[in-house]
């Protein structure tokens, strides 16, 4: 069986009269990232959740191909902006919630319960409340409970955005060494050119409002040897830039719609 | 000259700040009860307000007394605390019941809402005659009447608490393949049973004062036709103890609801 592919094919959408996004095509294989950037309100958010199956498109589609790995308990896996966890649940509850009817014993669910806590350092954490974790901390539960159901794809949906810049550069190496250690694929949303350059095997730069594709970057260097600050990446994150600048401008100086 | 030295003196930064934040005075909410019955005890015993208006406060813990060691305030407490359990019970749990249904399904929200929200503004009380001409003379007119007026409130302070739901949790849970019915139990309810224990805060009051009245409509015994009876026969004392006793029994169930948030809802 071929490893599982996601696929973008011809996606267009619009909520009402507002086109968010048109004709985007791309896809997505086992281990590699992809990172999508675009002006704020240029439809990256929208996109992700179409190919995670929790929004219709008006047309085109995801597709999948291929067949996830042996294990898989949830094959298209998010990890959320805002953390998404459940206030009312400890951090072990987090994790074992999603672990539910997936036809694991209780004694499954603990190991791999521990398993993935011990990976992101949480395990002291285990039976703390998300109120009393800080949002880094609150974050690699998130990843945590992401990893505990084994993805094929793991859709990250702006994960560091709502982190301050020294607990996002920490957490950045997190995410770089489960990705390199993962067979998974990766798709990334962000609107932080550095993060993208940093992670992805390919970059998709979207124009604002409608999404449309305006260019894709190739990157083949290594995660492992990618650093911040590195010259090459750098003269990339500046071309991104340099073609994403107006379109940003613009969709800055625009005016929502009640 | 002058205004050059002035300038170079060092002053400290004059305080703006303060004030606007609430903050704990333990106990002062005694020493006010305290206050208030003592000059309430001043004026009854100088002969300032008649006994028969307004008996002090030493006459009604006189009456208490008595009333608790002839056992007759128990009986209306029991008879009192049975109706409203009833129709507290049945009320309440109909109105989470139906409260989630128009929380998470469109067309029981569509088909239900004008019913509740055309009987939602009776009062309630104005039923019992009906509900007496349906059931009879006995409990179950009292109990209709509990059950119905605490039915609507929970019925809609549930609708809110579902309805503010964070969406975030609910479609994180569908991405994780979550089944419904776990969605349900497991994300919702929570999230929703802050709401649901304010609605049975406002609820049990509004029970309250539906027992009381139903039982001054036709009832020998429970706390309402016990104040109607000592009023009628103007033992004052023994009115006001009735009434003590009914703020007891509010502040009870208040207190009652208060642990109940304290203890499930820890995690905010």
């Amino acid at each position: 069986m071929p490893p599982l592919k996601l696929a973008a094919a011809h996606i267009s959408h619009s909520y009402g009269d507002l086109a968010v996004l048109d004709d985007v095509s791309f896809e997505v294989s086992a281990g590699e990232i992809v990172a999508i950037v675009g002006p704020s309100g240029c439809g990256k958010s929208t996109l992700l959740r179409i190919l995670g199956g929790l929004e219709k498109p008006d047309a085109g589609a995801a597709l999948l191909s291929g067949e996830p790995p042996a294990g898989t308990l949830n094959p298209l896996t998010f990890i959320f902006q805002d953390f998404a966890l459940l206030p009312w649940t400890t951090v072990a509850g987090n994790v074992e919630f999603v672990l539910r009817g997936k036809g694991l014993t209780p004694c499954e669910t603990g190991i791999i319960v521990a398993d993935v806590l011990a990976r992101l350092n949480l395990t002291d954490f285990a039976a703390a409340f998300p109120k009393q974790l800080s949002g880094g901390m609150k974050q690699r539960v998130g990843i945590a409970r992401a990893l505990a159901v084994r993805p094929a794809v793991l859709l990250m949906d702006e994960p560091l955005s709502a982190l301050d810049a020294q607990t996002r550069a920490l957490l950045m190496d997190d995410l770089k060494g489960v990705m390199a250690s993962a067979a998974f694929a990766g798709l990334y949303v962000t609107h932080n050119l550095e993060e993208a350059v940093l992670l992805a095997r390919r970059v998709v730069v979207l124009s604002r409002r409608p999404g449309r594709i305006r260019a894709i970057f190739d990157i083949a260097a290594p995660l492992a040897r990618r650093k911040t600050g590195d010259a090459e990446l750098v003269g990339l994150q500046t071309r991104i830039w340099d073609m994403m600048r107006d379109d940003a401008a613009a969709a800055d100086r625009e005016i929502a719609d009640a | 000259m002058l205004d050059a030295t002035r300038r170079g003196e060092i002053r400290t930064v004059p305080f703006r700040g303060g004030g606007f934040v609430v903050r704990r005075r333990r106990g002062m909410g005694w020493v006010v009860l305290v206050v208030v019955l003592a000059i309430w005890q001043a004026a009854s015993s100088t002969g300032l307000v008649s006994p028969i208006f307004l008996p002090s406060p030493f006459e009604i813990g006189r009456a208490l007394y008595a009333l608790s060691v002839s056992g007759q305030i128990f009986i209306h407490l029991a008879a009192s605390l049975k109706r409203l359990l009833a129709g507290f019970a049945i009320g309440a749990t109909a109105g989470i019941v139906v409260g989630f249904s128009f929380g998470l399904v469109s067309l029981a929200r569509a088909c239900g809402m004008p019913v509740v929200a055309a009987l939602f503004p009776i009062p309630k009380i104005a039923l019992l005659p009906l509900f007496i001409l349906w059931f009879g003379i006995g409990e179950t007119p009292k109990i209709a009447t509990i059950a119905f007026g605490s039915f609507f409130p929970m019925t809609i302070a549930t609708m809110g608490g579902v309805d503010a739901v964070d969406r975030t949790l609910i479609r994180m849970a569908q991405s994780f393949g979550v089944s419904t019915r776990d969605i349900v139990f497991r994300v919702v309810w929570p999230a929703a049973l802050p709401a649901i224990l304010s609605g049975l805060r406002i609820a049990s009051s509004i029970a309250i004062v539906l027992i009381v009245a139903a039982e001054m409509i036709g009832a020998n015994e429970g706390l309402g036709a016990f104040v109607l009876m000592a009023g009628n026969l103007m033992q004052s004392d023994q009115l006001l103890a009735g009434v003590v006793v009914l703020s007891m029994l509010g502040l009870c169930i208040a207190a009652l609801i208060g642990f109940a948030e304290r203890k499930l809802l820890a995690w905010r």
